[in-house]
């Protein structure tokens, strides 16, 4: 708890104790629960490294990304490189390094992109949960600010295990409005329903934004979604998910689908008699159309360059 | 290997002391009986005085717990928190006494390297999941706390929730002061299942003193006449059942 006393400013190198391995700092990229997370050159180029000087934290994690390299198919959180100690100014620090994910925060990228990303981010969400909950884990302390959006396509990932735990045990870690012991729907046992109550609460401050909290109480929540008409189609699944009904995080992936799917073909007749998606949605299919525009034009220009290049 | 009963006393106040003895001593006797003294400080808007918080540092540090000092509003999760970091801490002391014996006298947890750590680490989750924890609540209801008091109750409440979903056994007490006759008095009994605080804790408050020293004082008289009962009655309390939906 005493991370405020870890400073690494631009230019520091951090040393490891063990590994001897040299890390420049580069900047800062965020803080956790746990640590500080630094973006640091190292001989294999940019990694992030995260610091906190409750070592028990740090090696607890340690422990969980590297469960997670050993489990099969595509890596469920970041790559762990190396794990170490290092002296600052006397004091002794733990570290590890990961992979470094280059994403922007989801709120800002949904407040960026539009809000019709954020079932689409849920169901990615729910697949890797099931990958996770199959592993054997529960990610625990699920919320929008540890959670990204990397580009190229656009994809959800976690990068902040610190309240990942064991099935079986209690959860370590949780921030109140995503906890369903807070709101008072479950204990706080690690099973795969207390990350889709998470996974819920996620989606609902996605598209609502967070302007309640448990002291409202469940019908304020139950009816938020009732009253958002981009909450309202997902209602089923939601409350399904708030309840703790979800065995696994599958079956709320295929209902989110299926609602989904309902929900966008249902859209498309109606769009002139809503007032706000419609818009954004012509205003795509304008961007579509300009970009029809230049892919013609292009082909025009390179047919005439042809034509004068067989004439010549 | 087993971790036994963890014992902890967790004191929520939000000022100095002004009564009897210095209460980091009172604290490091505790330490000497296995009792760790957590401490947090509760605060409003303006910060706390700088010797309140000398002295909520200090008794922890002689307690062998974790110590912080939050606003009121996010009371609950740093009571779970706490409870919680300082348990590990506890296990952490208990895993490096065995250590020691296997390694020798000079190996501690920092020596070990972060593999070799990784894996210790992993038996002290597994104990603190499985150890019986009893947690003593020492609650200031001095004039200056009254406004705080329901988000104590909701921080005890949920305290009890994170508990629950543990495997291991558990059990809370309330205790209050400052107290008519003593230093501090019991407002619940031990029970593993906190639902809620009897109705008279809202309207608690008393004078100006803070006789924090002689109430932790009592706590620790309340798990040294817990423990020479229970050498006669054998374990009480029921075993919390494994719920899964």
């Amino acid at each position: 708890m005493k991370n405020a006393s870890i400073n690494l400013t631009p230019g520091d190198v951090v040393r490891g104790k063990w590994h001897q391995g040299v890390y420049r700092v580069m900047r800062r990229l965020g803080e956790g629960a746990t640590g500080v997370v630094y973006l640091v050159e190292s001989a294999e180029g940019p990694v992030a490294m995260k610091i906190g000087n409750a070592a028990a934290s740090i090696t607890s994690e340690v422990n969980v990304l590297q469960h997670f390299s050993k489990a099969p198919g595509d890596q469920l959180g970041p790559a762990l490189y190396v794990s170490d100690d290092v002296n600052i100014q006397g004091e002794t620090y733990a570290f590890y390094t990961m992979e470094y994910m280059d994403g922007a925060p989801v709120l800002s990228f949904l407040e960026a992109r539009g809000r019709e990303w954020a079932p689409i981010f849920l169901v990615q969400l729910l697949g890797d949960l099931d990958r996770l909950h199959q592993a054997g884990w529960v990610f625990g302390d699920l919320k929008p600010d540890n959670l990204m959006i990397t580009e190229r396509p656009p994809r959800i990932r976690w990068f902040d295990v610190g309240g990942t735990t064991l099935q079986g045990r209690a959860v370590k870690e949780f921030t109140e409005f995503y906890d369903r012991g807070t709101w008072g729907l479950g204990d706080r046992k690690a099973e795969p329903a207390y990350d889709l109550f998470a996974a819920a609460m996620v989606f609902i401050h996605m598209i609502n934004g967070e302007r309640f909290t448990h002291r409202d109480g469940v019908e304020l929540l139950e009816r938020k979604i009732f009253s958002h008409p981009r909450l309202r189609v997902y209602q089923p699944a939601l409350k399904r998910a708030l309840h703790g009904k979800y065995r696994d995080a599958q079956m709320m992936r295929k209902d989110m689908m299926a609602l989904y799917a309902k929900a966008t073909s249902k859209e498309a007749p109606s769009r002139k008699t809503t007032t706000h998606t419609p818009r954004k949605q012509r205003r795509k299919k304008g961007g579509k159309l300009v970009d029809a525009a230049l892919g013609g034009s292009f082909l025009l220009l390179a047919s005439v360059l042809y034509w004068i290049g067989q004439v010549m | 290997m087993n971790a036994g009963t963890l014992r902890q006393v967790l004191l929520i106040t939000d000022g100095c002391s002004n009564q009897g003895e210095d209460p980091a001593a009172v604290a490091a006797l505790a330490r000497e009986e296995q009792v760790t003294v957590n401490v947090i400080g509760v605060i409003e808007q303006d910060a706390i005085s700088s010797n309140g918080e000398k002295e909520i540092e200090a008794i922890a540090a002689s307690g062998g717990g974790v110590s912080q000092i939050v606003y009121t509003k996010q009371l609950a999760q740093t009571v779970q928190m706490v409870t919680r970091q300082a348990m590990t801490q506890t296990l952490q002391g208990v895993v490096n006494k065995e250590l020691q014996q296997i390694l020798g006298e000079d190996t501690a947890w920092e020596d070990l390297s972060p593999e070799r750590r990784g894996e210790v680490m992993e038996v002290v989750d597994e104990l603190g999941e499985q150890a019986d924890v009893e947690v003593l609540v020492l609650v200031d209801t001095s004039a200056s706390m009254r406004t705080k008091l329901p988000r104590v109750e909701e921080a005890l409440t949920d305290l009890s929730v994170s508990l629950q979903s543990r495997s291991g056994r558990h059990e809370i007490a309330v205790h209050i002061f400052p107290a008519k006759r003593k230093a501090a008095e019991p407002l619940l009994n031990w029970t593993s299942e906190l639902n809620r605080l009897p109705a008279t804790f809202q309207r608690m408050s008393s004078g100006g003193v803070t006789p924090t020293g002689p109430a932790l004082n009592e706590a620790l008289a309340a798990f040294r006449s817990r423990r020479s009962k229970r050498r006669y009655l054998g374990r009480g309390g029921g075993e919390v059942e494994e719920r899964i939906d």
